[in-house]
């Protein structure tokens, strides 16, 4: 029966052409408002003054002072944060759900708060709080962005433990007589690897994108420095901007895609046996 | 809302569906499906999943419009009229209370849609609410009550409104086995009492059976035998509705001049105006019946003991037939013991041979 | 039977596994929330010589630093019930839409979206509706140039047009799985009892999802009260909010010895989101009397 009752209740056809007419206004109206913004940044990034396509913006990019810098300053703080992220929340949120399950509340109510806490509050207590050798290095970005990720990691880890029978794989295992580490490695992070891919690409777009915390503690990072360079060039400082975008989504889409392949591979398996 | 006010009949209301078709990209989930409910009669449309018996339900209530036929209560075609103003009572299969709402409020709804005053339509509620045996109930939230207890509240909001006619979409298969029963003689003495015309859908045999006045067996968008549950059960107008409602078997027959000849025997035929040429005998298990003979043709190959009596099943001439054998004269039977098998029947449907009838879910 | 001292020293050694295994995680909490959050509070009260002070919260609840709180709560409010109702809008004209695709590409959307934010979204408005953007221009050739209708993208009311980019995205995202919850049926039997589309509406569709409404403008609340990046970027630390005003402050372009104020405001945010947070409870608890 499921096919022949669509969600949209057989209602004489005045109201439907209306249902209809409001949704694409509504659409239409978000469609505008969503999509102008991206195609002004985009025509401002890649035309030059006569208002002709052209690539001089984005191939003058690498040449600029303090670019370079910022750049690998920036990568290096994404990949040092991920490796944080993924070493310190991956076993506890595991562990929390196998065996202490009377911590989730606590977990949940923790990784909440970096959303509560405006970060340029927490940024304040941190310049006042850190030795003074960890304020001389930019890896004190890297710690606080860990915590900034919290939410959005616990999120996409807790959606993926509770898609799986956590529990269960891990009985199944033990008693198939695989040690600990074993299950760990051969059987909870296999199927853990959707939630860890959306963790560490809302991790990675989340540095990279940082604005508040390194500008306070006064880093160059690429935000940074692209918000000191629009006084220098507009144009490249917007090309910068929209190529890390882009940068972002296609990192996004791959992950998506990547993570959609391999459930399209695991049914084609299921069916054929 | 009510322009049928004054029209309205202790009696309920005579409802006919005439030649509806509804389709659904290339499904064509009713076609040309027609039925007539008398007045207070309960009518249960009984069939496979898909085969349109919930689309026949939602076009009668006015979910589903249709692209053909006619829909009438008491006469007046409601086709174009929109659900909140058919006057129909609706219970569905989840159970569809309100969940922001106590379950006296969720019985008062429909009432208030109609500006039933607040104190009078709380008294109809409370009263309704006693009649399903909720009384004590009344002001907890649907999340507070077992999934019977929700469906009675359902039923009651359904009845509150004294609908035209009821209409029940599988209300009983989200519960489990022993409420289900309970609710089901519940719904049926409700009904009995208040006179309600009421269209009833399952997929559930034993359910439709039961409960209902007459049963209308779909398939793929029509009826295909609509009839009181004994006649249902006795005289199957086709293999689909014997397959479908009770056990049978399917045994290959052949005609020789003009007799249909079984297991080497003339026998006579229930449907004799069926011409084709490969024929195949559908038999009840009570059909036919079996005796120990070292020589006979048939093998024992399968027993299940079902209580007074043990269905036994036999391999004759390499197909399977299904026997129901009084309990202690089967005891006698075991494994591999060869029987004779004859038909006892008054007579037998035949169907076309190779005609599908195997359903997933029976 | 175990041995009850064998048993013991098991049970033991199985608490400290536990709590070895969750300590690097609250202690690295501690170390990056508990202890930052504790100096802000600190600091809010001592002067710059380290001693006990309320001239501090004094000095924020008075003049251009009360203006600063005011501004932000305002625009937290508008920047959470309107994005909030877009959001809720939009939301429900995906929901009900038959196309998969469409669905998919708004969710995926709404996530990235969601996240942005800071200078990438100033440069995309810059161009957009800056005193040369394109959409400018194109509304001047109609006469309608928003700039010569009073409006200013670097004002307080430019950075709210700025901000539904991510609130909008943000409240489709949380609203989403609570329009699922919406089951068709009740809007059938709804129907099926004499309801108009309308009163459907009134006494069951928004009674049912208005404590996830709430919730999701909550969120929205406490995303533009912390916001920094995007207003500093936009307006250059010019338009006065509270969280500018602290990085004013910090940076440098505020006279020297007042770092303490900016401690003084951080706090005063605690206290503004711990207020909403308290409506929010005493809200929700009547809201959603028939959840419990």
């Amino acid at each position: 029966m499921v096919a022949l009752s669509p969600a949209v209740t057989g209602a004489p056809a005045p109201r439907r052409r209306r249902v209809r007419v409001w949704r694409g206004f509504v659409l239409g109206v978000a469609g505008a408002y969503f999509l102008i913004p991206l195609y002004a940044g985009l025509r401002f990034s890649f035309q030059d003054d006569a208002g002709h396509w052209s690539f001089y913006a984005v191939a003058a990019i690498p040449s600029q002072v303090g670019f370079s810098g910022a750049f690998f300053l920036s990568i290096k703080l994404a990949l040092t944060t991920l490796a944080l992220t993924l070493v310190l929340m991956v076993p506890t949120t595991i562990y929390i759900h196998l065996h202490l399950p009377r911590l989730r509340r606590m977990l949940e109510f923790v990784t909440v708060l970096p959303i509560v806490i405006p970060p340029i509050v927490l940024i304040l207590g941190v310049l006042r709080a850190a030795p003074l050798w960890l304020k001389a290095s930019p890896y004190l970005l890297s710690l606080m962005y860990v915590i900034l990720s919290m939410p959005f990691v616990y999120r996409s880890l807790d959606a993926g433990i509770s898609a799986i029978d956590l529990r269960t794989l891990v009985e199944a295992s033990r008693s198939l007589g695989a040690s600990g580490p074993q299950t760990l490695w051969r059987v909870i992070l296999p199927n853990l690897r959707a939630g860890i891919l959306s963790a560490s690409v809302l991790t990675l777009a989340l540095v990279l994108g940082e604005f508040t915390m390194a500008s306070l503690d006064l880093w160059t990072t690429l935000p940074v420095w692209i918000y000191q360079f629009q006084q220098t060039d507009g144009h490249i400082a917007t090309a910068v901007s929209m190529l890390s975008l882009i940068g972002t989504w296609l990192l996004i889409t791959v992950m998506v895609s990547l993570d959609r392949s391999e459930s399209r591979r695991s049914r084609r398996k299921a069916e054929v046996a | 809302m009510s322009q049928q006010n004054g029209s309205r009949s202790t009696e309920g209301a005579r409802v006919e569906l005439q030649e509806l078709v509804r389709v659904f990209g290339r499904t064509r989930a009713l076609d040309g499906f027609s039925l007539d409910v008398e007045p207070g009669e309960l009518v249960a449309l009984l069939g496979p999943s898909g085969c349109g018996k919930t689309t026949a339900l939602r076009a009668l209530a006015g979910f589903e419009p249709v692209d053909s036929g006619r829909v009438l209560v008491d006469g007046t075609d409601v086709v174009r009229v929109s659900p909140q103003d058919r006057d129909m009572g609706m219970v569905f299969q989840s159970y569809s209370l309100f969940p922001n709402m106590s379950a006296v409020t969720n019985v008062a709804f429909g009432l208030r849609m109609r500006g039933v005053r607040a104190g009078a339509r709380r008294a109809k509620a409370h009263e309704i609410l006693e009649l399903v045996g909720l009384e004590e109930h009344g002001e907890k939230y649907p999340h507070q009550l077992s999934g019977g207890q929700q469906q009675r509240v359902a039923l009651a909001r359904a009845i509150a409104i004294e609908p035209r006619v009821l209409l029940l979409d599988e209300p009983l298969s989200a519960l489990d086995a022993k409420v289900r029963t309970g609710l089901r003689d519940q719904i049926r003495q409700l009904q009995q009492r208040l006179a309600i015309t009421t269209v009833f859908v399952t997929h559930d045999q034993e359910e439709a059976l039961s409960m209902a006045d007459r049963v209308c067996v779909m398939r793929d968008g029509r009826g295909q035998q609509t009839a009181t549950p004994a006649e249902l059960y006795s005289r199957p107008t086709s293999a689909f509705v014997a397959h479908f409602v009770g056990v049978s078997s399917r045994v290959p027959a052949t005609r020789d001049n003009g007799t249909v000849v079984l297991w080497g025997r003339g026998v006579p035929v229930r449907n004799p105006e069926l011409t084709s040429r490969e024929i195949d005998a559908v038999l009840r298990p009570e059909d036919v019946t079996i005796s120990a003979d070292g020589t006979g043709s048939g093998a024992v190959v399968h027993k299940s003991f079902l209580g007074a009596t043990t269905r036994v099943t036999v391999l004759v001439e390499g197909v399977e037939v299904r026997v129901d054998v009084r309990s202690d004269q089967a005891s006698d039977l075991s494994h591999g013991d060869r029987v004779a098998i004859s038909v006892v029947a008054r007579d037998v449907l035949i169907s076309p041979r190779g005609e599908e009838d195997v359903l997933e879910d029976v | 039977m175990a041995i009850p001292g064998a048993a013991r020293r098991t049970l033991r050694w199985r608490g400290l596994r536990r709590v070895t295994a969750v300590a690097p995680f609250i202690v690295y909490a501690f170390l990056g929330l508990g202890i930052p959050i504790l100096a802000v509070v600190d600091y809010a009260f001592r002067n710059p010589q380290g001693h006990l002070t309320l001239a501090n919260v004094s000095t924020v609840t008075h003049g251009t630093y009360l203006l600063g709180f005011e501004n932000s709560i305002l625009l937290a409010a508008i920047t959470s019930v309107v994005p909030g109702l877009l959001g809720l809008s939009l939301a429900y004209a995906i929901a009900t839409s038959r196309s998969p695709f469409l669905r998919r590409l708004i969710a995926t959307a709404s996530g990235v979206l969601a996240n942005f934010g800071g200078i990438n979204l100033t440069f995309m408005f810059i161009a957009t509706l800056g005193s040369t953007g394109i959409l400018t221009s194109w509304l001047s050739v109609v006469h309608l140039n928003p700039w010569n209708l009073g409006f200013n993208l670097y004002s307080f009311y430019g950075v709210a047009f700025v901000y539904l980019y991510f609130q909008v995205p943000l409240m489709v995202l949380v609203i989403t799985p609570a329009l699922g919850a919406l089951r068709p049926s009740w809007r059938e039997a709804a129907a099926n009892l004499g309801a108009t589309s309308w009163r459907y509406w009134r006494y069951v569709g928004l009674p049912v999802l208005f404590p996830s409404v709430l919730g999701g403008m909550l969120l929205l609340f406490g995303s533009a009260f912390a916001a920094y990046a995007t207003a500093q970027t936009l307006t250059a630390g010019t338009v006065t909010l509270a969280p500018i005003q602290i990085g004013n402050l910090l940076t440098g372009n505020a006279i020297s010895g007042q770092e303490n104020i900016g401690y003084a405001i951080g706090f005063g945010m605690f206290v503004v989101l711990a207020v909403t947070m308290i409506l929010y409870g005493l809200i929700q608890r009547r809201a959603s009397k028939w959840l419990r």
